[in-house]
C-alpha cells in the first residue's frame, strides 16, 4: 500500500488552530487506558505497529482519534498474526463481556517500564560527518518509511551522527532489523517551504543513511 | 470496508475494548493485572514532574547540565528516569537567541519517561501539520510571542531519538531552591510551546 498517507502531515494546510485543553487527564475514557495498557503489555514490533496505523482508512485515521487509531491498528495486527478472528470480537461484543473493574482485588503485576534500545552494531563507518551538506532522496516506498514527504529532495546539513539503529522501513515489514547509521539533519525553513517560510526557522529530522545522498557544492 | 476501518460509535467502543480484553485474557496473551499496572504507572508515576526535576538540576548544577547536553539518556538516568520512549534522549537548550520546539509529524513520538504521555493537542493534525511550517505563528497562537531575531529550531522526532527542551532559567530566581525551581518548569516549557514560569502556580499539567 503506497505510503503517501494521511499520517504524513508535516506542512499540510486546513487543520485549523491548535486547541489546548487545560488540565486534561492522562486518559479521557477508561477504554483508552485499557487499549494503551494492552498494547504496552504485548509491546510487539513498534515499526509494524506504526505501519498498521498508517494503513488505516484515511477518514477513520482522522475521525478515530489517537487511541481509536491504536485500537484499530491493534485489532488489525492481532488478526494479521492469526491470534484473533474478526467474528470472535463481534460475537464477544454481543455477549456483553464481563471485565473485572480495576477496583476488584487482583493479583499484582511485576510489570516494569523496560527500556528497549534500538542501537545496533554495524560494520560500516558512517558515510557522512557533521557539517556535511546532504540531499534527501526522492524516497517513495510502497510501505513504511520515516522520511516525511515534506523533506524529500531537500538539502540539509548533518548536525549529529547517532549510533546505528534498527531501520524501520525494513523492520516494519518483518524484513529484519538491517540497522543503518542515523543522522540529525538540519533544514532551513526556506529550503522546505520556499516563499511561505517564516524567516529564521529551521527543522531538524533524524534520517537514516539510505534516505540521504551527498550534496556537492554550495548548499542553499 | 474491512473490520479495522470501522468507525466505532462512541457507545460501542468501550464494549469493543472490553470484548477485546476478555478475549485476549482468555487466550493468555494479556494479564489484566499487568494492564492495570501499566495504566496506573502512566497515570500516577510518570509525568512532567520528572522532566522538571531534570531541568531544575541542570539550572543549579553546571556539571550536570554539561552531561545532560552531552549524553541526555545517561544524565536523565542519573535521576532514575528511563523506560519506553526514552531510550535515546537528546536535550536541546533554549537561549536568548535560540528557541527549540518538539513535534512528531508522522505519529506522536514523545519522551514518556520525562514527560509522561503526550497531551491531546500534541497529537492533533493541527499541531503536527503546522509547527514545522509556521512555528512562529503556532507558538504565537499558543501564547508565546518570540522576537523575529530569535532563531526557531523545530525538532521533528522522525526516528527513535526523543527530544526534551531545556528552557531558560527565569530571571530573578537566584534565591530559589532546586525543588522550587522545578515548580516553575511546565510540560509545555519542555516541549517548547511555552517558557518556564516566573512564579509557581497555574501549571499546564
Amino acid at each position: 500500500m503506497p505510503m503517501n498517507g494521511i499520517h504524513d502531515m508535516g506542512g499540510m494546510h486546513g487543520f485549523g488552530k491548535v486547541h489546548v485543553e487545560p488540565n486534561e487527564p492522562v486518559f479521557h475514557e477508561r477504554w483508552e487506558a485499557r487499549v494503551f495498557g494492552m498494547v504496552q503489555s504485548l509491546r510487539g514490533n513498534i515499526d509494524a505497529g506504526r505501519h498498521a496505523i498508517e494503513r488505516l482508512d484515511p477518514v477513520a485515521y482522522l475521525q478515530n482519534g489517537y487511541y481509536g487509531r491504536w485500537l484499530a491498528a491493534f485489532e488489525r495486527s492481532l488478526i494479521g498474526l492469526g491470534v484473533l478472528r474478526p467474528i470472535e470480537l463481534e460475537e464477544r461484543m454481543r455477549e456483553a463481556p464481563h471485565v473485572a473493574p480495576q477496583s476488584e482485588a487482583r493479583k499484582t503485576s511485576s510489570w516494569r517500564p523496560a527500556s528497549r534500545s534500538h542501537v545496533r552494531k554495524v560494520d560500516s563507518r558512517p558515510a557522512f560527518s557533521c557539517g556535511q551538506m546532504v540531499v534527501t532522496r526522492n524516497h517513495q516506498p510502497a510501505g513504511h518509511t520515516r522520511l516525511p514527504a515534506y523533506a524529500r529532495c531537500r538539502r540539509g546539513t548533518i548536525q549529529r551522527v547517532h549510533p546505528a539503529m534498527v531501520f524501520p522501513d525494513d523492520h516494519a515489514h518483518d524484513r529484519g532489523e538491517n540497522p543503518q547509521h542515523l543522522y540529525t539533519v538540519k533544514f532551513s525553513g526556506e529550503e522546505l517551504w520556499g516563499d511561505a517560510a517564516e524567516p529564521g526557522t529551521f527543522v531538524h529530522l533524524d534520517l537514516f543513511e539510505s534516505y540521504l545522498n551527498s550534496a556537492n557544492g554550495e548548499g542553499s | 470496508m474491512s473490520v479495522d476501518d470501522h468507525q466505532h460509535p462512541k457507545a460501542d467502543v468501550a464494549l469493543r475494548v472490553d470484548a477485546l480484553e476478555s478475549l485476549l485474557t482468555e487466550k493468555g496473551l494479556i494479564d489484566p493485572a499487568t494492564v492495570d499496572e501499566i495504566v496506573r504507572y502512566y497515570e500516577h508515576d510518570v509525568g512532567p514532574l520528572n522532566g522538571a526535576k531534570v531541568v531544575a538540576r541542570a539550572w543549579v548544577d553546571p556539571q550536570y547540565k554539561a552531561r545532560l547536553l552531552q549524553d541526555a539518556t545517561a544524565a536523565i538516568g542519573e535521576l532514575g528516569f528511563a523506560g519506553p520512549q526514552g531510550e535515546h534522549m537528546v536535550v536541546v537548550e533554549n537561549t536568548a537567541a535560540v528557541h527549540n520546539v518538539v513535534v512528531c509529524t508522522l505519529c506522536s513520538c514523545y519522551p514518556w519517561p520525562v514527560l509522561g504521555l503526550p497531551p491531546s493537542w500534541y497529537k492533533t493534525p493541527a499541531y503536527r501539520s503546522r509547527v514545522v511550517r509556521e512555528p512562529r505563528a503556532v507558538l504565537m497562537e499558543m501564547g508565546l510571542d518570540l522576537p523575529p531575531s530569535v532563531e526557531i529550531r523545530v525538532w521533528d522526532s522522525s526516528a527513535e531519538v526523543r527530544y526534551l527542551v531545556l528552557p531558560e532559567r527565569p530571571a530573578g530566581t537566584e534565591s530559589l531552591t532546586e525543588e522550587q525551581l522545578a515548580g516553575l518548569v511546565t510540560r509545555d516549557a519542555m516541549i517548547g510551546t511555552a517558557k518556564a514560569q516566573t512564579s509557581a502556580g497555574n501549571r499546564d499539567g
